[in-house]
């Protein structure tokens, strides 16, 4: 039970995608641009991870060694294709915004590190449960950071207006303003973590 | 004309580091040093051109067939046996480029520039200039401006970050916040590009 | 159960399932929302027409393009049978967010006259005011305020092609009214 706890929380916080392994870059300085999507590129993402870490701890011993890259990269490409299948049919405006970054969780080095890394070596419910941490772990840090840039940029947080767009300065949506507010943030959460 | 727009508008105005955020990985890893940067980026250059190609046409085999939604699972696998390809054949036939690219190639395998400008060209969905058609010739060139705005942001940022090796960094700005902030002036620097195509 | 070796049948055949099974997986998954997806996209494109028609049953909904600051825009335009602009919805665009993104709603602001362009009768040669015409562009997003207006102009460039069309026809009937006529080119 101890064993399960610590492996949900570990994605959480120890070894969070984003602020502990900054893995993941690219979907998560692009699509940051607002909280909103931001959280939904996240769950997007640990939807992938979970389904993924899952059909591989089950096909681990199906799967000879020297192909096991391929292998896992299939997987994990099966369900990616049925995110973005699912998205375009029941969350189009959505899937507009994050175009290509849905069929981009393939090359997600979060998703294959842990197929590699954790479920090909551990039994099912902990590997559904490493997909879940991982997975929560990486879709709090985009909301994270999508909020932080939308209040910044446009004075919204999940298009709630906190106060007037005149004072918000919009080069926080734009391309530099996530990789400055990331790299705030990152370096404010090494120090509080070094305390 | 439109051929020169298609480099200039894919180099510096979309550039796909830092302006479009693919292939961060990369980026922020293998930027350290400005040799390792220049071998990356002729690395990626090769492989990018030459994926874009192929997957291009199998594009053609996939609506021809009805199956498009196969196109990501095809691409990354095809994307991948062509780097274990070039790595064989490169080791055969020019051991010289071979010790030089070598390291970098199975790296490329998951950056997300090859599978994004591959995706990108083969829906038709690539940004390019005024009055430019997507067919093959400006998908190829786009590919290959793509790499070479890829290669140009990395060794830009490599020289910045051996500058900055030698400076005095607050501890919790050490290590990869201050090389992203250093990532967001440079992105800054190219925005001032915007407009321009 | 134990671990299958790395022999070359066992690869082979792990690998050739996998992937027959991942591809059967998809195909279902596939026909299962194709419908749906074909269905989103048609309520979308009867959503904008609606919307730029504002009711109007007469008028005619047109599609037309410009590239813009950050790639294409692509509207949607509600007309008059008299070529009055009814309504407009923007279908596509990446201009900079914050900036060029307001011709969103910039261009249908019923309380600034003269950067509203609905009600106004259409010509083809709508203008920003800095260019000498009389549509007040987004502030700082000139480059966007023109594109965006050249896409209206190549509607209603369009819409009088159509209407050309019906009175040489003498059909009598208004079957063009309600069809949406993509523009291919616009250079």
């Amino acid at each position: 039970m101890n064993n399960a706890l610590k492996t949900l929380t570990n994605g959480l916080l120890k070894e969070n995608p984003t602020f502990g392994l900054v893995l993941g870059m690219c979907p998560t300085l692009a699509t940051t641009t607002s909280a909103e999507n931001g959280m939904f590129m996240g769950l997007a993402t640990m939807f992938v991870l979970i389904c993924s870490n899952v059909a591989i701890s089950l096909l681990k011993n199906l799967i000879p060694d020297k192909v096991r890259i391929p292998a896992f990269i299939v997987v994990i490409a099966t369900f990616v294709t049925m995110v973005q299948l699912i998205m375009q049919a029941y969350l189009p405006d959505i899937y507009a915004v994050l175009g290509l970054f849905i069929p981009l969780i393939v090359v997600n080095c979060i998703v294959l590190g842990r197929a590699e890394a954790f479920a090909a070596k551990n039994n099912v419910g902990l590997s559904a449960l490493d997909g879940i941490g991982m997975g929560l772990g990486f879709t709090c840090s985009l909301t994270l950071i999508g909020a932080v840039r939308e209040l910044l940029g446009t004075g919204c947080v999940f298009g709630a207006h906190l106060y007037s767009d005149q004072y918000a300065a919009l080069i926080f949506v734009l391309a530099p303003g996530a990789f400055i507010c990331l790299a705030y943030l990152m370096a404010a959460i090494q120090k509080l973590m070094a305390k | 004309m439109v051929y020169f727009l298609i480099f200039v508008s894919a180099i510096f105005v979309n550039n796909i580091v830092l302006s479009q955020f693919l292939g961060i990985c990369p980026f922020l890893g293998v930027s350290k040093k400005i040799d390792t940067a220049l071998g990356m980026g002729a690395a990626v250059t090769f492989v990018l051109t030459l994926a874009t190609v192929v997957t291009y046409l199998l594009q053609k085999l996939l609506i021809l067939w009805h199956v498009e939604f196969l196109q990501t699972i095809l691409f990354i696998l095809v994307i991948a046996a062509l780097v274990q390809m070039i790595e064989i054949v490169l080791k055969k036939i020019s051991p010289s480029l071979y010790q030089a690219l070598g390291v970098f190639l199975p790296l490329i395998t998951t950056n997300c520039c090859l599978l994004g400008v591959a995706i990108l060209v083969a829906n038709g969905t690539n940004k390019l200039p005024l009055g430019a058609d997507h067919n093959l010739l400006t998908g190829t060139l786009f590919a290959l401006a793509t790499a070479i705005g890829f290669a140009l942001a990395l060794v830009l940022f490599a020289g910045l970050r051996e500058q900055l090796a030698m400076n005095k960094i607050p501890k919790a700005m050490q290590g990869t916040p201050i090389a992203l902030l250093t990532a967001g002036l440079l992105a800054m620097a190219f925005m001032g590009f915007s407009g321009v195509v | 159960m134990k671990k299958l070796q790395s022999t070359f049948t066992n690869m082979a055949l792990s690998l050739t399932i996998i992937t027959l099974v991942a591809a059967a997986a998809l195909a279902c998954v596939y026909l299962f929302t194709a419908a749906q997806i074909e269905q989103q996209k048609q309520q979308a494109q009867n959503a904008a027409r609606i919307a730029v028609l504002c009711g109007h049953e007469d008028g005619t909904a047109i599609e037309a393009q410009a590239d813009g600051f950050g790639g294409l825009i692509r509207v949607m335009v509600g007309f008059a049978p008299d070529g009055t602009i009814l309504g407009y919805e923007v279908l596509e665009q990446q201009e900079t967010p914050g900036l060029g993104t307001h011709i969103v709603e910039w261009f249908k602001n019923a309380d600034k006259p003269s950067q509203n362009i609905i009600g106004r009768p259409a010509n083809g040669h709508f203008c920003v005011s800095k260019d000498g015409g009389d549509v007040d562009a987004i502030t700082a997003a000139t480059i966007s305020s023109r594109a965006f207006l050249k896409a209206i102009n190549n509607a209603y460039a369009t819409f009088m092609e159509q209407q050309g069309v019906q009175v040489e026809a003498h059909s009598g009937a208004s079957v063009m009214n309600d069809s949406i006529e993509k523009e291919a080119h616009h250079e």
